[in-house]
């Protein structure tokens, strides 16, 4: 199974070789898609950890019993009207019409209701205008 | 009565804010209710709009001289490389040009976020730019490097040049493989998933002037948020080629190259652009104003979206290794209602060049001309129509080895 997780530590957590660990004794396969620390050394891991379903669950079970919070990434598309040059590309990869084009006027629109985040649009906007925010929350 | 006027009769009335001008849009409606001919007496100037990519794009910056003066010998803005290979302190920053350390499609498909647009782009929107060069010292220009900062305000002169802008058509790009590919007419699905197209159809300006009667060098226009100026025709520049009844050709043909002061432009109007897999471009925002000389000018500024027909390429094979296919004409009118009918099958459009930003265009000039801001021009030569005969050619296959040009010189 493969799933996406954000790690929140504090400084002690943050000296201990988690992802050494998580790769030797779990045989995980860990993609490390952001992370942030801050000169106090505490801050967050957005993980990508991939491993068959035993493994992954004791790999949680252990970076739980460091004392790192675990949760599942949530994740959202954030349109920018502002960058945004209303070419209209993306609407048409997008497949629940959250991006839509308003046929009189040609303009795009965007609906966050119903985004079901599948990611289509990002590559095919020239500008970036589109982007996968991760909602993390201020470091415990 | 037919009606003729002059551009000084219509450049008079611009003066006195009496001209009657409308968009390329507007005069559609116009026409249908007023007929052609009342409609040709009564306006005075339709303004058209287009922005979209346009990779032969770029600039001349003149940075003034570093003390010591130096003579560059490679410039770079912000990382990306300027071409310096004239006078010392001039160079020429490129749309499409990448930083140095681009990891470009090493690891497939590349995202090229940072190009020469967005270079300029950053330039007109004030911020401040890295200037670095190097050169290799003479007596006259002893410095070796600069690295600095500078902003627009800071040089003393840039101006936009574009080789080739405002294509009169293009290709309805498709992907008949079965694998999705990145393209500079963006993503293709596979199994024609979509059609991709690029021009503002109704509204572009050389669709709206199919032979270039008023469309000439020296033509004042709108560039980049500013005023600019056609300086020539642009580079592939092909008129002839099949055309309508309507005079409208059915594939690419006429290009422009145009010019002007980069320092009064807007960033909102020259943005820089990521097609992934790709490479780095920018769009670019023009308009230009057709007089309505006479009658014949007005049906061709009235021309209508679904009169307007382009090919379909298939960039999977078709365009990357000139394979000739006919795979058929399809019109804007259907590419902008978002489906079209290919093999008997609906295909979802995928525009490339911005309809709202066009209108929004054609609305500004026709803004500026009311007020009286901006004069009409008559072209100082025409640019070749028609019935020219441009030979549209490819780069010759020869053996260089077997020569010995410039003394053997190359650069291996
Ligand atoms: S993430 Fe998917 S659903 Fe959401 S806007 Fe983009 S393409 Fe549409
Ligand atoms: S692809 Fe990007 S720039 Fe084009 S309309 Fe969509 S969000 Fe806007």
């Amino acid at each position: 199974m493969k799933n996406k997780l954000v790690c929140y530590f504090s400084a002690a957590q943050s000296e201990q070789p988690i992802i050494y660990r998580l790769v030797k004794n779990y045989d995980l396969i860990i993609n490390i898609i952001k992370a942030d620390i801050n000169p106090q050394k505490e801050g967050y891991l957005v993980l990508e950890l991939e491993g068959d379903k035993n493994s992954y669950d004791e790999g949680v079970i252990f970076i739980k019993s460091l004392g790192v919070v675990v949760e599942p990434l949530s994740e959202t598309v954030v349109w920018q009207p502002e960058v945004c040059i209303q070419c209209g590309a993306c609407a048409s990869f997008c497949p629940t019409e959250a991006l839509n084009i308003d046929r009189d006027s040609m303009e795009i629109s965007f609906d966050n209701s119903k985004c079901v985040v599948c990611g289509m649009c990002l590559d095919c906007c020239p500008t970036r205008a589109i982007q996968l925010h991760f909602e993390i929350k201020e470091a415990v | 009565m037919s009606a003729k006027k002059s551009y000084e009769e219509i450049n008079e009335k611009i003066k006195r804010g009496e001209a009657v001008v409308v968009t390329a849009e507007e005069v559609i409606g116009i026409v249908a209710e007023k007929g052609y001919a009342k409609a040709a007496q009564e306006i005075d100037v339709v303004t058209t709009g287009t922005f979209g990519p346009m990779c032969s794009s770029g600039a001349f910056i003149n940075f003034g001289h570093s003390n010591p003066r130096i003579k560059m010998k490679k410039v770079w803005l912000n990382g990306v490389e300027a071409y310096s290979g004239i006078a010392a302190v001039d160079a020429y920053i490129g749309a499409g040009q990448l930083p140095e350390n681009d990891p470009e499609n090493k690891v497939f498909p590349g995202r090229f976020t940072y190009g020469g647009g967005h270079v300029i782009h950053d330039l007109l929107a004030r911020k401040d730019i890295r200037l670095e060069a190097v050169g290799y010292g003479t007596n006259c220009y002893p410095n070796k490097k600069v690295d600095t900062i500078i902003t627009l305000d800071d040089v003393n002169d840039a101006f936009l040049f574009n080789p080739r802008n405002a294509y009169q058509n293009y290709n309805c790009a498709i992907n008949l493989g079965d694998k999705v590919i990145y393209t500079y007419m963006g993503i293709l699905k596979p199994k024609v998933g979509n059609a991709s197209y690029s021009s503002a159809g109704q509204l572009s300006p050389l669709l709206n002037d199919p032979y270039y009667r008023t469309i000439g060098i020296g033509t004042r226009i709108f560039l980049g948020g500013g005023v600019g100026y056609v300086a020539w025709n642009g580079t592939q520049h092909h008129p002839n080629v099949a055309r309508g009844e309507n005079g409208v050709p059915q594939t690419g043909a006429g290009t422009l190259a145009l010019i002007g002061d980069l320092k009064q432009m807007d960033p909102n109007w020259l943005v820089g652009l990521s097609f992934i897999g790709y490479g780095a471009t920018m769009a670019v925002g023009i308009g230009i104003p057709i007089p309505i000389l006479d009658e014949e000018m007005l049906h061709y500024t009235a021309v209508k979206d679904e009169d307007i027909y382009c090919p379909i390429v298939d960039y999977n094979e078709g365009y990357p290794y000139n394979k000739p296919m006919d795979l058929g004409l399809v019109n804007y009118k259907d590419l902008k209602n978002g489906k079209i009918i290919f093999n008997g099958k609906e295909v979802v459009t995928t525009p490339q060049s911005s309809y709202p930003r066009a209108r929004k265009i054609a609305e500004t000039l026709k803004g500026w001309i009311q007020r009286g801001q901006f004069e009409l021009t008559q072209p100082v030569a025409n640019i070749p129509s028609a019935d020219a005969d441009i030979d549209f050619k490819s780069i010759p296959e020869r053996n260089p080895g077997a020569t010995n040009l410039n003394g053997g010189n190359r650069r291996d």
